[in-house]
């Protein structure tokens, strides 16, 4: 039990944390820029992307020993083609608001790199319950950097939070933020912080280890004091 | 005549597919660092484009519609695309050793660059007509022509440039990306 709680803890820092696929990785650009402009439409494409990786990541890892590796590129696009299919028609059905919304992003999953990366660099490595965990992980993490950015564009571009009103009467919403340069300006300054927030931390990191090794020679100094004392 | 040119000028300035429409983003900021490079990438990206669109129009028009299979278009045309793609591969490499020289290593990559998808779906989506189709195909790769190269240029410059260290590398090439989105939704004017 505690190994898959471990399996989880960690695909879930790798997902959100370390490796997520916006901020570090800089892969599935398009959706992310395209469909941020609510934070509502953020949040139904990243689910939306989720659940195709969590189907694909799956039954990837469970025919990894059967797909032959010369032909696994074309093996994934077919199955990855299939859930995103599936989840096309669903959303037809019970969501056709925001299919409209996301339009023809939604097909478009097909060819988003995270999937197709994450069948590479990990589903066909894995075994099943870990390759699920990821897709879940990852698809969260990559949902959560959406959420964000769309969040960012829906308050300043039109001063509204899932449609609700959300800056005082006297602010004029910034309209550009919800056109497309207002996504490239958004994502960039995110891109900024994050950067800055791990600089910041791996400088931290770095005085401690600094003073930890002082402190470490300090120690070591002390007896040979005493000695020649 | 008329029809073609403003099909030209939508698909270049006013709707054009990396600013506007969001899409081939993966190529445009991967393969931008350099201007030969974006010129090599931009004209594997027409070759293809207009290339799938026909092939796209009449899979989707000859063979799915008479089967009652159109809801199959996604996986049907991302095949036909990754199969294309492979076909000018070994045909480039065998006949015109010349062009898959300077072409080749960007091929492999357009399998996964969502605008040659996005153009074969938006064609069947606006139900465009066989020619419309292909010369729709052609002009929206001319669009991500000017988009990458002009955008190249502009990072060839920035290279020489010193931002706080935290916006360095990516963060102000997408600021600069949303500069010259800014110019081209000027192209149409800024209204909601």
């Amino acid at each position: 039990m505690s190994g898959f709680l471990s399996v989880i803890k960690e695909r879930f820092k790798e997902g959100f944390v370390t490796n997520n696929p916006t901020f570090i990785q800089f892969i599935g650009m398009c959706p992310t820029l395209a469909t941020t402009t609510s934070a509502k439409n953020a949040l139904g494409m990243g689910l939306a992307v989720t659940a195709v990786l969590a189907f694909s990541n799956t039954v990837i890892s469970l025919l990894r020993k059967i797909i032959p590796s010369q032909v696994r590129i074309a093996a994934f696009i077919v199955i990855i083609s299939g859930a995103v299919t599936a989840t096309e028609l669903l959303m037809k059905a019970f969501l056709p608001a925001l299919n409209a919304a996301l339009g023809i992003f939604i097909p478009l999953i097909v060819v988003n790199c995270i999937i197709l990366a994450r069948a590479e660099a990990f589903a066909s490595k894995n075994k099943v319950f870990p390759s699920f965990v990821d897709g879940i992980a990852m698809g969260l993490g990559f949902t959560g950097a959406l959420f964000l950015i769309g969040s960012v564009r829906e308050i300043i571009g039109a001063g509204t939070w899932f449609g609700m009103k959300v800056t005082p009467e006297a602010y004029s919403p910034a309209t550009i933020f919800i056109m497309a340069p207002g996504a490239f300006f958004t994502l960039g300054v995110l891109v900024a912080i994050t950067n800055k927030i791990k600089y910041d931390v791996n400088e931290r990191k770095r005085k401690k280890e600094a003073n930890a090794a002082l402190a470490l020679a300090d120690r070591a100094e002390k007896p040979s004091e005493e000695e020649t004392v | 005549m008329k029809e073609i040119l403003v099909i030209l000028l939508t698909a270049v300035l006013t709707q054009n597919f990396v600013f506007i429409k969001f899409m081939g983003i993966c190529p445009f900021l991967g393969v931008s660092d350099k201007t030969d490079k974006a010129v090599g990438m931009s004209f594997a990206v027409i070759f293809v484009m207009t290339l799938s669109s026909a092939a796209t129009w009449c899979v989707y028009h000859y063979v799915l519609i008479p089967y009652g299979l159109e809801y199959l278009k996604t996986v049907a045309f991302i095949l036909i695309i990754a199969s294309l793609v492979q076909l000018i591969e070994m045909f480039l490499k065998k006949f015109i050793p010349a062009l898959y020289a300077s072409l080749g290593i960007y091929l492999p990559l357009i399998t996964t660059n969502c605008a040659v998808l996005g153009v074969a779906l938006i064609n069947i989506q606006q139900d465009y007509s066989f020619l419309r189709s292909v010369f729709y195909g052609f002009s929206s790769g001319l669009g991500f022509m000017a988009a990458i190269v002009i955008f190249a240029g502009v990072r060839e410059r920035m290279q020489l440039s010193s931002p706080p260290r935290a916006f360095r590398g990516m963060p102000i090439a997408l600021i600069a990306a949303g500069l010259i989105a800014m110019i081209f939704s000027g192209f149409s004017g800024f209204n909601v």
